[in-house]
């Protein structure tokens, strides 16, 4: 057994006889008949425990060549990102209470702040939520004031649909479906499902289908209803395609995983949640500000508390304490490696990539793309071939294929990490060998 | 500087590969009308930037923390190792069960780990964070009331000294909050207790030991007096580094508790998160739990959907690579290791406390558990300096202030937890710094007031953050 405690026996006696007691057992008022014996193996060496775990990760399969997205990414970290990431002041830090001391995490968050604002076109963000589906349900909170009803697209990946139902249930809001056309947004059924009780529309952008949505009309759709817009987006894609401000969206969330962290058997990932100016304080969770000290220096501050959970108890706008910080400072220094053209570069190739490999899949026999509308780095096939045996076929191939939506479709994800030979190669195991 | 000043056009830190298919031209609708604002610099100004940034905050590695109800521990490098293997970092969620048959394992094996040292039947990893805890937490309650036809138990009972959280978690799903006072000794007032409670009562959140620090002397009694009227009884977990393996919350007659791994099971804060909220309950609540849970059916494992579960909190399955870490930190102390720590912390605190008590009274002049409060507010009024202040001086000598101005019961209250992992000598080191500054607010109060004066910044204008918010470069 390994042992982070330092105390030596002499040590403790002194400690005891300083406070009063003859062993520690005496500090300890447990009601009778309720002491507790754990039924636990004994500790192991930290070597022991290495070797341990490393088996568990030898029973894990890691792929070599991964197209399978579906709300988490596989892109390129720079090496950059994660040893800066991992300093041991950010790593081992508490949240951010004393600003004096606190100035390099605070003014990350300002820069994380920043650069979301300017990815989304949106004027304020938070420094983190728990994941892109928990900011989502937040983001549809933020706009619901007394109303009681939020369409939803059908288009919206399924787990978050489940944790929107989770978070606005016991709000008794009403979530509606608006329904697809063509794996897009009905405009025509989502202006029907719009009255005066809808508080919010949400989409996502692109879509769970990887469908690009006509953003611009369906906000216009929302508010002309009355109802206030909230887009859940892909932010690699922000890096070319059309922002929820240019969109006319009141909230812009989404799932920052793509923005330098790792897949991680699905966490921790990171919640993107920012807003127009005018819904700034309603906004959820941790959000830090620019301010001077007494000597008029510049200087970063947690801000807005009366928000937050520690002021204002009942009445504030959610409960998160610990947020994602480490995560946020992961993605901000992931986009200020990246840049300003290096994120319309990853963008462009994963669309280009994925482009190429949807019209190869689309020339085999028996296959086909199932929506004809304008992808991002994902698209829907669908064939007589059993997804099932597809994913069997390729995985033997060390590739891990597309999510099989069905028996017939399968929605794949092309990155900047896949090359042409790894794209050919999947092709040719689909046409030759299926 | 920001590093968006540092910016300079052309500009790059990172390279692709050339793109090796055609480039894919989109119509010119679905593109941003322009570029995202986002920096341009080089590698080395880019690490520069960062490194600098790295070195105007501190963490544990730095320095003393003991910062009350955080559960500030050392961070064992042995599990950030461990949690940087690809073998988990690279694996995809929606994979094949059949490909991640190692990370099912972790989370099975911590799963029953820590239903054994909470008195659990079942534990939930999914929640991200010791508030989402909470949360899911009540939503399992609201079930579980609702599913025995039991529509109108809309009220959730809080003690006045507990973390703000509670009743937000509480409002968050629906509740109404109905505060109970604390008594004398700092235990929950059985009478007032007694008269909150009735046939709407859906549940009492409790710390325990609760954020004085105190074990509450009456817990089996609180406990039975909220099931006679019906109602759970919920355990926020914040403080289990006091009691591990010595007591357990289901022993003592609770239904659903949260754990914090990143404060009890030493996984890092992260300057704020990612922390993990695992929740475990009992064997009637085990069905509206989170889905999905993790299941082992004749050695190998897979995930299963819940019956009547509350549905998700979160996607995916929970902040998998803090599980990861804090199973290591389990697995390295074993059964006797757990309770070490947790006689260790109180052992630590109780000597911090003592050691502190000549020049700073504690609000409840009781034996502590892991952590205990002063309340400065007589020294305030005699010196003129400020709970405030006394932590901003303690910045300037190296220590992380206190939890400051919590719990609210307490006036001009500091909260300190040292910990297990703190020796000896840092506890007294601690003790002469707080001697100095009681001896210099006795004789020079302006000093301790104008403090810190070492750091990065001095004490910053929060209420003109707040009345004129700016919160990105424009």
């Amino acid at each position: 057994m390994a042992s982070y405690v330092p105390h030596t026996p002499a040590d403790r006696a002194i400690m005891l006889e300083k406070i009063g007691v003859e062993k520690i057992s005496d500090l300890f008022d447990v009601p009778k008949g309720c002491e507790a014996d754990l039924r636990l193996e004994k500790g192991k060496s930290p070597l022991e425990v290495e070797r341990l775990i490393a088996a568990l990760g030898a029973k894990n399969k890691v792929f070599d060549t991964v197209f399978l997205g579906a709300g988490a990414y596989n892109h390129y970290i720079p090496p950059v990102v994660r040893e800066l990431a991992s300093r041991e002041e950010f790593v081992t830090a508490y949240t951010p209470y004393q600003a004096e001391m606190s100035q390099g995490i605070l003014q990350s968050i300002f820069e994380y702040q920043t650069a979301i604002c300017n990815l989304t076109g949106m004027d304020a963000s938070n420094a983190s939520h728990y994941d892109g589906a928990t900011a989502t349900a937040d983001g549809i909170l933020m706009c619901m004031g007394n109303k009681s009803k939020a369409v939803v697209s059908d288009g919206l990946n399924p787990e978050y649909k489940r944790v929107i139902e989770t978070y606005l249930v016991p709000h008794g809001i009403e979530v509606v479906y608006a329904p697809l056309r063509n794996g897009v947004t009905d405009e025509d059924a989502l202006k029907e499902l719009i009255d005066s009780e809808v508080g919010a529309v949400c989409i996502a952008q692109p879509n769970y289908f990887g469908l690009i949505e006509d953003a611009g009309k369906i906000g216009k759709i929302a508010h002309d209803g009355g109802a206030k817009f909230v887009m859940a987006c892909y932010p690699v894609a922000l890096g070319i395609l059309r922002t929820p401000g240019e969109c006319d969206a009141d909230v812009a969330t989404g799932e920052g995983q793509s923005l330098g962290l790792p897949l991680a058997f699905g966490g921790p990932y990171l919640g993107l949640l920012a807003c127009k100016e005018n819904m700034m304080r309603k906004l959820t969770g941790r959000i830090v500000g620019e301010t001077v000290d007494h000597d008029g220096r510049t200087a970063y501050v947690l801000t807005l508390q009366a928000r937050e959970q520690h002021i204002r108890r009942e009445k504030s706008t959610s409960s998160i304490c610990s947020n994602e910080a480490l995560c946020a400072l992961t993605s901000a220094i992931y986009l200020s490696a990246t840049g300003k053209e290096g994120i319309k570069e990853v963008a462009l190739q994963c669309a280009s990539k994925a482009h190429y490999m949807a019209e190869e899949i689309s020339r085999i026999k028996g296959f086909g793309l199932k929506y004809k509308g304008e992808f991002f780095n994902e698209f829907v096939t669908e064939s007589d071939v059993d997804t099932s045996k597809i994913v069997d076929k390729l995985q033997k191939h060390g590739i891990l294929a597309g999510l099989p939506l069905n028996g017939r479709d399968m929605l794949w994800c092309v990155t900047e990490m896949n090359t042409k030979a790894e794209i050919d190669n999947a092709v040719r195991i689909l046409r030759e060998e299926l | 500087m920001l590093i968006f000043d540092k910016s300079v056009e052309g500009r790059r830190a990172v390279t692709l590969p050339e793109c090796d298919v055609k480039e894919y031209s989109f119509d010119k609708k679905y593109l941003r009308e322009t570029p995202a604002v986002l920096p341009e610099v080089a590698e080395v100004d880019l690490v520069r930037h960062y490194i600098g940034l790295s070195r105007k905050c501190v963490g544990v590695d730095n320095v003393f923390y003991p910062l009350g109800s955080c559960t500030m521990k050392y961070n064992p490098k042995l599990n950030e190792v461990i949690a940087r293997n690809p073998a988990f970092t690279n694996l995809h969620p929606l994979q094949p069960e059949s490909t991640v048959q190692g990370a099912l394992e972790v989370m099975y094996e911590t799963q029953k780990i820590l239903a054994e040292i909470t008195g659990m039947d079942e534990i939930s990893l999914e929640p991200a964070a010791g508030a989402h805890g909470e949360y899911t937490s009540l939503q399992i309650i609201r079930k579980y009331h609702l599913s025995r036809g039991d529509g109108k138990r809309n009220k959730i009972i809080v003690p006045d000294s507990a973390h703000g959280t509670n009743p937000a978690s509480a409002a968050m799903c629906g509740f109404e909050i109905i505060n109970v006072k604390s008594d004398k000794r700092g235990n929950v007032d059985i009478k007032a207790l007694k008269e909150s409670v009735g046939d709407d009562t859906a549940a009492l959140m409790l710390t325990n030991p609760n954020t004085l620090g105190l074990l509450d002397e009456h817990i089996l009694k609180i406990t039975s007096v909220v099931h006679k009227a019906g109602g759970l009884v919920y355990y926020d977990g914040a403080n289990l580094n006091a009691v591990m393996g010595v007591i357990r919350p289901g022993d003592l007659g609770f239904d659903v508790v949260h754990l914090n791994l990143h404060k009890t099971f030493s996984t890092p804060h992260g300057g704020g998160g990612p922390g993990s909220g695992a929740i475990g309950c009992k064997k009637k609540l085990v069905q509206f739990m989170p889905d999905p849970a993790v299941v082992r059916v004749r050695n190998r494992y897979r995930f299963a959907e819940r019956e009547n579960s509350i549905g998700k909190v979160k996607a995916f399955y929970g902040n998998f690579l803090v599980v990861l870490r804090a199973y290591a930190y389990l697995l390295t102390l074993g059964k006797e290791g757990i309770r070490e720590a947790s006689e260790n912390a109180v052992l630590n605190a109780n000597y911090l406390r003592v050691l502190l008590e000549p020049y700073f009274k504690t609000a409840y002049s009781r034996t502590c558990m892991h952590e205990f409060v002063l309340s400065l507010e007589k020294f305030h009024d005699e010196t003129g300096v400020s709970a405030m202040d006394v932590a901003k001086a303690l910045i300037d000598k190296g220590i992380h202030p206190p939890t400051m101005y919590f719990p609210l019961i307490v006036h001009e209250a500091l909260m300190f937890e040292p910990t297990e992992t703190e020796s000896r000598e840092t506890l007294e080191a601690c003790r002469d710094v707080m001697r100095e500054i009681y001896e210099e607010a006795k004789s020079n109060p302006d000093a301790v007031k104008a403090c810190p004066a070492s750091t990065p910044i001095s004490r910053p204008d929060e209420v003109l953050a707040a009345r004129k918010p700016k919160v990105r470069k424009q």
